[in-house]
């Protein structure tokens, strides 16, 4: 794995490979030494153009969990401007020794261009970029759910998830993690429905591989699991996308009535942070169902595989 | 091509003491292959392939399998100057237009200071007479500052030594309606013509790419068509209404080839231009998040380019137009969001319409004359270009090999900016010569006189190119 840019990068094997490499870290983790040797002297940058202290942590624990160095680089504040120039800074990381670097922006696409401007040869993990993608979040989501659906039916874990109905829930249109999972869910054969009123559902969604909804309620007894989206009112600058915070959780908050509607093995999933009693209630967040706080747990071991891929691949393979 | 000749006087002399030049065995809009006698600035005699005699002194071009087309006229430029020079000057701009076979360029408004006074048209015609290579036809603004709020004082810059007719808040759009219905309304008494930059700004507030399947994928947020075509629709009405002429800037959706076609039915005096990029870029191109492909309007959908292709093709869309907009490396190296918008497109104008349009059979030479020529002086009221090349007319003229082909390199290129979204790409057809008033400007495909100093100013940005000249 040359760089891991979005979740479309991975193949069916692909995903499937660093899912299980996940559960071996995930394995480690559980040990009384929790560090492996494996990324020892390589050198891993952390650099985050955007403010997320959940992402960042998560990805500075893989890497020293792997033994690598590693430099966290934050800017302050998140808008594009040329004072923060993303080429400059690639020069200054190549300059450094960096063997990968785990890339934060505000803006769509920053990760391909670190990854193919040619301003370093450096191999460029997409920590988020803009509204566009985060793959390791849909790789840890896959991984929470994989787990969970095979504790309840058994069965080949390569195949778990195909067939499974997943529901995505909210603001599509500005998520990057809607955008991942829904790539990531098709290429393991999930069956994906996104639910969302048609103001955050983009245009063109129609050619998206997965079906779209506007009815929460009809939805959620079919499902096996529901991923809530933040709704990220730091994006929606103009306004207008519902009429009212109450009007949006009467129709898409995941709240205890609609809980009773799903099945009753399903799964409630949310990527963080949570605008609690706007999209999802407490009742929900807080319920047996909820996988919230092991997603987080799950986020450092697909880290430390996604890193392990990266950098110690070949080696290995 | 091959030329002989006694040497010439050059540089600052009138167009009047060139020697006189046979361009010999052209083929006369693709037809005939014609002689052709240039003398005194205008086409003296003209006659069948090989029937004419070079007079003592005059310069002989032999052009047999060479197109010779009216000079180009480019109603959509960016030469940056004042205010942008390191983007472009009008010298470096003049110099790219000259080697893409155009004799002359309307340079839009959005300078530094803003092109909104008899005082800034005057010095950007006044620059373009001392290059000398094209003749620089300066844009004036519509509003004071380009900010949409008051109408910039169109009648002096009619009546001054630039003798403006073509006035323009390109880059931003006349988008409230009564400024927009007074400027048409006002401009018909210079004989002037209000050519619009299209663009709702509410509807593409932030916008980055046009709005569909790839812009959903990538998440950029998008340019909606409509934002474009809302804007023509409400355009041509009030035209009708005050019965004004209207020129719409770059259109680039297959609906706004619709209202236009119903416009014009209509009786609606309106034309309109579309730029060789959306004739036959798509957004696809942007999957790869690279910012040459960053414009505005957007590179919208393959459905879009068919139809700006069949626009051009029976009328509907009457002028291609380069929108030429050079931009320093550094606000094109960087990511999507923070690059500047805007392509180079003086020096492959010519080779993207033989590929978009004549080589899929839309177009012949004669067309091209008129889409590149023709039209686009009729249209910003050049009265001594895009005449015939006919005997007593200006000699104003581009000779064209439609059998080279070659890979378009930036680097190589005479304007400043090195944004070109073809590079790479081998496109059909080359510009051998340009005739500016009867004198060559162009020979062999390179600025005739050239002096190293010269040279320098446009290639001091690419070094590959130096380093190509030193060996
Ligand atoms: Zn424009």
């Amino acid at each position: 794995m040359r760089h891991l840019l979005s979740a479309a990068d991975l193949s069916r094997e692909g995903a499937l490979e660093l899912l299980d490499v996940a559960e071996e870290m995930a394995a480690t983790q559980a040990r009384e030494i929790k560090k492996l040797p494996t990324l020892r002297g390589r050198t891993v940058v952390n650099l985050f153009f955007e403010d997320s202290t959940r992402t960042r942590i998560s990805f500075e624990a893989a890497a020293k969990r792997l033994s690598a160095d590693v430099i966290t680089f934050s800017a302050k504040g998140s808008s594009v401007s040329k004072g923060e120039s993303l080429k400059d800074t690639a020069l200054t990381l190549q300059a450094m020794g960096a063997d990968a670097v785990v890339l934060r922006h505000s803006a769509s696409g920053a990760a391909h261009r670190l990854a193919h401007a040619g301003w370093s040869g450096v191999g460029v993990l997409n920590a988020g970029d803009g509204t566009h993608e985060h793959p390791t979040q849909a790789l840890l989501d896959a991984f929470t759910l994989r787990r969970r659906l095979a504790e309840r039916a058994g069965g080949d874990p390569a195949r778990v998830l195909e067939g499974a109905r997943v529901a995505v829930v909210g603001d599509v249109l500005h998520s990057r993690v809607a955008r991942s999972n829904v790539l990531l869910l098709e290429t393991l054969g999930a069956d994906v429905v996104l639910v969302a009123p048609p103001t955050l559902l983009p245009v063109g969604v129609g050619t998206w591989p997965c079906r779209t909804s506007w009815d929460l309620d009809a939805v959620l007894p079919d499902v096996d699991a529901v991923m809530v989206l933040r709704v990220q009112r730091e994006r929606m600058g103009g306004g207008g996308f519902f009429p009212s915070a109450q009007e949006y959780t009467r129709r898409f908050g995941l709240d205890g009535r609609r809980l009773r509607l799903l099945p009753d093995h399903a799964l409630v999933m949310h990527p963080g942070p949570m605008n609690r009693g706007l999209e999802i209630s407490a009742e929900a967040a807080d319920s047996p169902r909820s996988t919230i706080v092991e997603q987080v747990a799950n986020g450092v071991a697909v880290r430390m595989a996604a890193l392990y891929l990266l950098l110690a691949g070949e080696d290995a393979a | 091509m091959s030329t002989t000749d006694t040497p010439a006087p050059t540089g600052a002399a009138g167009e009047g003491a060139a020697p006189p030049v046979l361009v010999r065995r052209a083929r006369l809009l693709g037809g005939e292959e014609t002689d052709l006698l240039l003398a005194g600035g205008r086409v003296a005699r003209t006659g069948p392939g090989g029937s004419l005699e070079a007079p003592d002194g005059a310069r002989v071009v032999e052009a047999a399998g060479l197109v010779a087309l009216p000079g180009l006229v480019d109603l959509h430029t960016h030469l940056r100057e004042p205010g942008r020079e390191d983007a472009e000057t009008v010298r470096t701009g003049s110099r790219a237009a000259a080697l893409g076979g155009f004799t002359a360029v309307h340079a839009m408004a959005n300078t530094d200071p803003v092109a909104d006074t008899a005082g800034v048209v005057e010095q950007v015609w006044r620059l373009g007479r001392e290059v000398g290579l094209v003749d620089v036809r300066p844009v004036g603004a519509v509003t004071v500052g380009l900010a949409g709020e008051r109408l910039a004082e169109l009648g002096a810059m009619a009546t001054s030594a630039a003798r403006v007719r073509v006035f323009s808040d390109d880059g931003r759009c006349v988008h409230d309606p009564v400024l927009m219905r007074r400027a048409l309304e006002y401009v018909r008494s210079v004989d002037g013509v209000v050519a619009q930059h299209a663009q709702d700004p509410r509807l593409t507030e932030g916008a980055q790419m046009h709005e569909g399947v790839v812009s959903s994928v990538l998440g950029l947020r998008g340019w909606p068509a409509v934002a474009e075509e809302a804007v023509i629709a409400r355009d041509v009405l009030l035209a009708d209404h005050v019965g004004s002429r209207l020129h719409v800037c770059h259109v680039s959706t297959a609906g706004s080839v619709e209202i236009l076609r119903w416009a014009k039915a209509r009786g609606v005096d309106v034309t309109a231009e579309v730029t060789p990029h959306h004739l036959l870029l798509t957004d696809e191109l942007v999957r790869g998040y690279d910012p040459v492909y960053k414009v505005n309007p957007p590179l919208r959908t393959r459905a879009d380019v068919e139809a700006l292709r069949e626009a051009v093709a029976d009328g509907t869309v009457d002028v291609v137009a380069t929108d030429h907009a050079p931009h320093p490396v550094e606000d094109k190296d960087c990511e999507w969001a923070a690059a500047a918008m805007g392509m180079t497109g003086l020096e492959t104008a010519l080779s993207v319409v033989q590929e978009a349009l004549v080589e899929t059979g839309l177009l012949g030479w004669a067309d091209v004359a008129r889409v590149l020529s023709s039209a686009p002086a009729r249209i910003g009221r050049l009265e001594d270009h895009g005449r015939p090349l006919a005997e007593g007319e200006p000699a104003h003229l581009v000779l064209v090999d439609p059998a080279a082909r070659r890979p378009v390199a930036p680097e190589q290129h005479a304007t400043q900016g090195r944004n070109s979204p073809y590079r790479g790409m081998e496109l059909p057809g080359r510009v051998v010569a340009t005739v500016l008033r009867g004198r060559p400007v162009v020979l062999d495909g390179a600025l005739v006189g050239e002096q190293p100093d010269d040279a320098h100013l446009g290639a001091s940005r690419g070094a590959p190119h130096g380093a190509a000249g030193a060996s």
